[in-house]
Order: C-alpha cells, then sequence, then structure tokens
C-alpha cells in the first residue's frame, strides 16, 4: 500500500459532500501525475453525479454537442468490466476522430484508460485518468499503476455511493462469522500465517477473506479494516 | 489461438459462440450432468451470460471453439454469490481485485490437444490476474474437475464443498503468480508469453493521433 494510496483514502474518508469529492479527484490527479481525472456515476435509480478536472467550458461543450452519443470510451465502457486503454477503442468513426481531436486540443490528453465499474443493483461507474506521455511512458505507467487505479477508483466509488446513499449499495452488508473470525485473529495480535493455521485454511483464502470484509468495511487496508470493525463493534477487543 | 471476447462481440464469431455453447451443454448436461437450460438450438446459457462477461475462448484453426471459460467481476452479480455462498464459509466474495471464473469447459473436439487448450485457457485466465494486480479469481466447478485443474498445474484452493458422488461441486480460489504462470505454461507446454500476446491481439492499440481525413 504507498503514501499516495492512504492519502487517497483519508481524504475520502473526510469528504462529506460532493464538493468535497470535486477536491481529492484534483489531488489524486497531481499525486498521479495526471492530466485529468473523471468520475461519474449513474445510479440504479438514474440518478447521476460527476467529479471531473476537466475544464468547466469544455464539460459545457461537451453536454451541448451531447458527445457522450458517439464517444467511443462511452459507448464501450458501459458494457465491459475490464480497465480499457483508450487506444484500443474503436475512433474509426469521422464524429468519434472529430471528438478525439478536439479534445486533444482542449488539453484533455492523448492517452486515456478507463476503469468501468459494475454495481449489483444495476449502478454503473466510470472512472477515467488522462495523460500526455508517449505510448511508451503510458504502457509502462499502466503496467505499474492499473491496480491501484483499480482501486482508486473503486474507493471513490465507494465513498460517492455513501453520500448520495444509493439504495443499492452493498457497504452495509453484514460480515458473516467466518469475517469476523478472520478480523478478530487479526485484532488479537496474531500474523496472517498464525491466524490462517488457526483456522485451518490456506493463507490466501485468509487473504480473500479480509479482502471480502475491507470491501463491505469500506476500508483501505487490513489494519483499517480490524480497526473499523472493532470501533463498529462488529467484534470485540 | 486464445480470443477475448465479450457477449456483446459474439456476433462478430458466430461460429465460434455457437460451438461454444454447444460444447457447454455436451460437458454440463451430457458428461457431468448438471441441471442446466439448453435451449432449441443446443446452447447451453445461464443468467451471467446475459449480463455481458468475458469469455476467454480457444479458437481452433477452423475457427470452432476448444476451450473456454467465462469471466465476470464480483463487484457486480456472480454466480458464487447468488447461490454458493454455503460453499464459502458464508462470505459474500466481493471485491475489485476479485473476479469470478465459471464454466471452464473443453470440447470433446480438442480430443488429445485437450491438456494443452486447457492450460491455453488458464494461462488467459492468469493474463488477466497479473496484468490487472488481481488478488485472486473464485469459481463454483464441478469436484470431478480438480484432477484437471492439477494436470494443468493451477489447482484452486478449495474452500468448500457439498453434494456427494456426482453431486459433488465445490467452489475454489485461484491465487495469481508469476511463478504459478510459468507452471501452466510448462505443464501445457505453451510458450508464458503468449498470455499477454493473445490479450493485445483481442484489444489492439490503435495509433494515438489519429488522421483526421480518411
Amino acid at each position: 500500500m504507498t503514501h499516495r494510496m492512504e492519502d487517497l483514502w483519508n481524504r475520502l474518508q473526510s469528504s462529506h459532500t460532493i464538493d468535497d469529492v470535486q477536491s481529492v479527484v484534483e489531488h489524486l490527479r497531481d499525486a498521479f501525475d495526471l492530466t485529468h481525472v473523471v468520475y461519474h456515476v449513474v445510479g440504479g435509480s438514474g440518478r447521476e453525479y460527476g467529479a471531473v478536472t476537466y475544464d468547466a467550458d469544455w464539460v459545457q461543450h461537451y453536454k451541448e454537442e451531447e458527445y457522450f452519443r458517439i464517444d467511443p470510451v462511452v459507448g464501450e465502457a458501459l458494457r465491459r468490466f475490464l480497465p480499457m486503454d483508450w487506444k484500443s477503442l474503436d475512433w474509426s468513426g469521422k464524429p468519434a476522430r472529430e471528438l478525439f481531436h478536439k479534445a486533444v486540443d482542449q488539453g484533455i490528453g492523448r492517452q486515456g484508460l478507463s476503469v468501468p465499474i459494475r454495481g449489483v443493483g444495476g449502478q454503473f461507474a466510470l472512472f477515467s485518468v488522462t495523460g500526455d506521455d508517449g505510448d511508451d511512458g503510458w504502457q509502462s505507467f499502466m503496467r505499474e499503476s492499473s491496480g491501484d487505479l483499480m482501486l482508486a477508483s473503486n474507493y471513490v466509488h465507494q465513498r460517492v455511493t455513501e453520500i448520495m446513499n444509493e439504495e443499492d449499495t452493498v457497504i452495509a452488508a453484514p460480515l458473516s462469522p467466518r469475517e469476523r473470525d478472520v478480523l478478530s485473529l487479526l485484532a488479537s495480535g496474531r500474523s496472517r500465517a498464525e491466524a490462517s493455521d488457526y483456522l485451518k485454511i490456506s493463507e490466501h483464502t485468509f487473504r480473500v477473506y479480509v479482502d471480502a470484509a475491507r470491501h463491505k468495511l469500506g476500508a483501505l487496508n487490513t489494519t483499517h479494516a480490524v480497526a473499523k470493525a472493532l470501533a463498529n463493534g462488529l467484534i470485540l477487543p | 489461438m486464445i480470443r477475448f471476447l465479450y457477449a456483446d462481440q459474439l456476433n462478430t464469431a458466430p461460429l465460434l459462440a455457437e460451438t461454444m455453447f454447444r460444447d457447454r451443454a455436451v460437458q454440463f448436461r451430457d458428461r457431468l450432468e448438471w441441471d442446466v437450460t439448453v435451449d432449441e438450438n443446443g446452447f447451453e446459457t445461464d443468467d451471467y451470460d446475459a449480463i455481458n462477461p468475458l469469455y476467454v475462448i480457444w479458437e481452433g484453426d477452423d475457427g470452432r471453439h476448444k476451450g473456454s471459460m467465462r469471466v465476470l467481476p464480483t463487484l457486480g452479480r456472480t454466480m458464487v454469490n447468488d447461490h454458493f455462498t454455503h460453499l464459502t464459509d458464508g462470505v459474500t466474495i466481493m471485491s475489485a481485485l476479485i473476479w469470478e471464473c465459471t464454466r471452464f469447459c473443453i470440447s470433446p473436439d480438442a480430443q488429445d490437444d485437450g491438456k494443452r487448450i486447457a492450460g491455453g485457457v488458464m494461462l488467459a485466465g492468469h493474463e488477466l490476474g497479473l496484468r490487472f494486480g488481481l488478488l485472486s479469481s473464485v469459481g463454483v466447478f464441478d469436484a470431478r474437475m480438480r484432477r484437471i485443474y492439477r494436470s494443468i498445474g493451477w489447482e484452486p484452493e478449495v474452500i468448500g464443498e457439498a453434494g456427494e458422488g456426482k453431486n459433488r461441486i465445490c467452489a475454489g480460489l485461484w491465487p495469481f503468480s508469476e511463478e504459478i504462470r510459468a507452471a501452466i505454461a510448462e505443464a501445457a507446454g505453451l510458450d508464458e508469453d503468449l498470455g499477454r500476446q493473445w490479450f493485445d491481439a483481442s484489444f489492439p492499440a490503435h495509433q494515438t493521433v489519429l488522421p483526421l481525413a480518411a
């Protein structure tokens, strides 16, 4: 867990309004040395929300021209779940090419990566980052950062979902007895190896259970998950 | 070679798609005797094929399906979370870093090449895991498949089992690592780097700056 991921998570935890999230997204852009960061969610109920670092004029122009109808980032991402390099999208149509060139002129960036997020209740979100590297530089950035960016997109998504208080949020899902077991053992100071040994499960299985609990608690990492479970009385000290 | 195709891209490879769904009927209904739905075309499908999963498919030189599996993110709907939490110690396994792999299928058409094809599908699955920094894959499978997975060099950690005899099913976790990838490649007699090449061929990168006129 890198410092910038921890910092991102802390900033999100102290965000209580959509405006707060906007400044977190701006911070994320700087921390990852990106050109832009865009987060957009359409809730199961159809409610929409976005946090973008794009220039306001570009956002307005994009909406007025209804570019979302021809933008391959939107068109493809709606149906995908793998993180997508924008270069792998189909820009061959003339409207799409024109959009691309206009976007580059507006300083959106020549490279992009989008992480689609599917929710269980039909909720859908798209988290995109853009940059101005050459192809090789962008390739290695993606290789190094796609795990972090998938987590980052999820932290932002979880926090916004909490703030929007969507009904289909899964954050409130209760922990199973097994998840409470793994967190309790960690809380008692046992190492992962000792705890998995005690439960007679492999370390990998243990890690997966901890990660499932971490996700449900909206926690950054194992330590945070244990602290959050203790603070909420889900496990006993 | 392996192709990565989302469900809504299967119409670009109709023969491949048709033979995959028919081979699934042979494997899951006829051979494993699972209670699955097969339509009038002989295609085996379920609810999860309808939510645009990603398929990892070995396409033979004749354009037909030789082996495949189906991948879904656990943040959305999955088979294991919807129906099989009694096999996971009651844990709903959801995480941005865990994906579900199901319907692992080898075509009867694969014949002697089955092990190489099974290994190829697993090598391609591993490419997803390592490329996107995933923690694990999760899946529900027939207990009789354990032997196959072991022979491929990527045995899942079984976290729960239920049912007797031919009805015995397992929930398992597959970890990702460079070492396991090497073991799969070796067992299948395939080059380790093929997973990356297949992925890049399925999602080819175009030029950065596209010409305006065309």
